[in-house]
């Protein structure tokens, strides 16, 4: 009877409760889940039983923690994602989400790219604090990613991009993630990665300012390697300001663009 | 001669540059991506790349947000 504990294989012997499988493997644990319930000790475990034990306020090591986080992914996605460098050109209300995202993902190495500074205006759709104020925002966002998960390698550069540093910048890149503010910003980076690595494929977004429609933000295919994620329209303006809600699904639409390209799927396609 | 442009065949002049197409189109390509044969190309090269018969240029245009 095989059972896991802590995403571990275990051979169960049959009566065994979830009590002594704690007193064996973790005694300290305080917490026990099985197949996601808070349980007491004297529960009997059967076979194919999921169990987690935890100490309070312990930090699970890297192993323990890869297989906990990845443990409600679809299978064989770690595996991919771990393998993977992905490039993000700017970490403001786009790049910041996209970041945690992959982070939360597992993707094995992010690399990060932005001159700015965390300001308190950030804070209305940004993934920063108010301890980060005045930080430069790759190094607070890069904290942030480590708190969330130290397995994944983060590179933190802390400069603007030009035409003249984004193919260093981004050399080891497999996707670039095109997460800037101003639109010939976002221009000037997709015409420079796309003619140093024509095969390599770049997530953009346009369109995703005020507090239009949800479904109105898509996932579009719009050039041979270049896929668009947005309305597609609605920029940044007096009166229609950037907010986290709408921001927020641009930037997981960005995100998913990423993770359905590394399993393989075509990001704009119906495909499951 | 016809081109295609953004999916849709177009009748355009002989003897154009790309510039001088999306300038006749009143296009700002400060905030545009432009693709010709599936390649995306750089704004310095707009003005010096001719237009040829059966050639494909997609524009993308991009608004500012993020």
């Amino acid at each position: 009877m095989q059972i896991k504990v802590n995403e571990q294989n275990y051979a169960l012997t049959a009566g065994e409760t979830v009590g002594e499988i704690r007193d064996r493997i973790k005694p300290d644990a305080d917490i026990l889940i099985v197949n996601g319930f808070p349980t007491q000790t004297e529960a009997l475990l059967q076979s194919g039983d999921q169990v987690v034990l935890i100490q309070r306020g312990e930090i699970p090591n890297a192993e323990e923690l890869d297989a906990l986080l990845t443990a409600r992914h679809t299978p064989g996605v770690h595996d991919k994602v771990k393998q993977t460098t992905v490039g993000i050109a700017g970490v403001g209300g786009l790049g910041s989400l996209i970041a945690i995202a992959l982070a939360r993902t597992g993707i094995g190495h992010l690399i990060i790219a932005d001159f700015d500074i965390v300001e308190p205006s950030n804070l209305n759709r940004q993934q920063y604090f108010l301890d980060q104020i005045g930080l430069p925002k790759v190094y607070a966002l890069h904290d942030t990613l480590a708190r969330i998960n130290p397995n994944v390698r983060v590179t933190s550069c802390h400069l603007k991009l030009t035409p003249g540093n984004i193919a260093e910048v981004f050399g080891h890149a497999h996707i670039l993630v095109e997460a800037f503010d101003v639109a010939e910003q976002k221009v000037m980076l997709i015409e420079t990665f796309a003619n140093r690595f024509p095969d390599r494929p770049i997530v953009a977004a346009s369109g995703m300012a005020g507090s239009g429609p949800a479904n109105t933000v898509q996932t579009q295919k719009v050039a041979g390697n270049l896929y668009l994620c947005g309305d597609g329209c609605t920029a940044a303006a007096p009166g229609t300001g950037l907010m986290a809600p709408r921001v927020g699904i641009a930037a997981h639409h960005q995100a998913n663009a990423v993770l359905r390209l590394l399993l393989g799927v075509a990001p704009e396609s119906k495909e499951a | 001669m016809k081109i295609v442009f953004n999916g849709k065949a177009k009748e355009i002049q002989t003897s154009i540059t790309i510039q001088e197409f999306l300038d006749q189109l009143q296009l700002d390509c400060q905030q545009l991506v432009v693709e010709h044969n599936r390649n995306i190309i750089t704004r310095q090269r707009l003005a010096e790349t001719p237009l040829n018969d059966g050639d494909t240029l997609e524009v993308i245009h991009f608004v500012g947000g993020g």
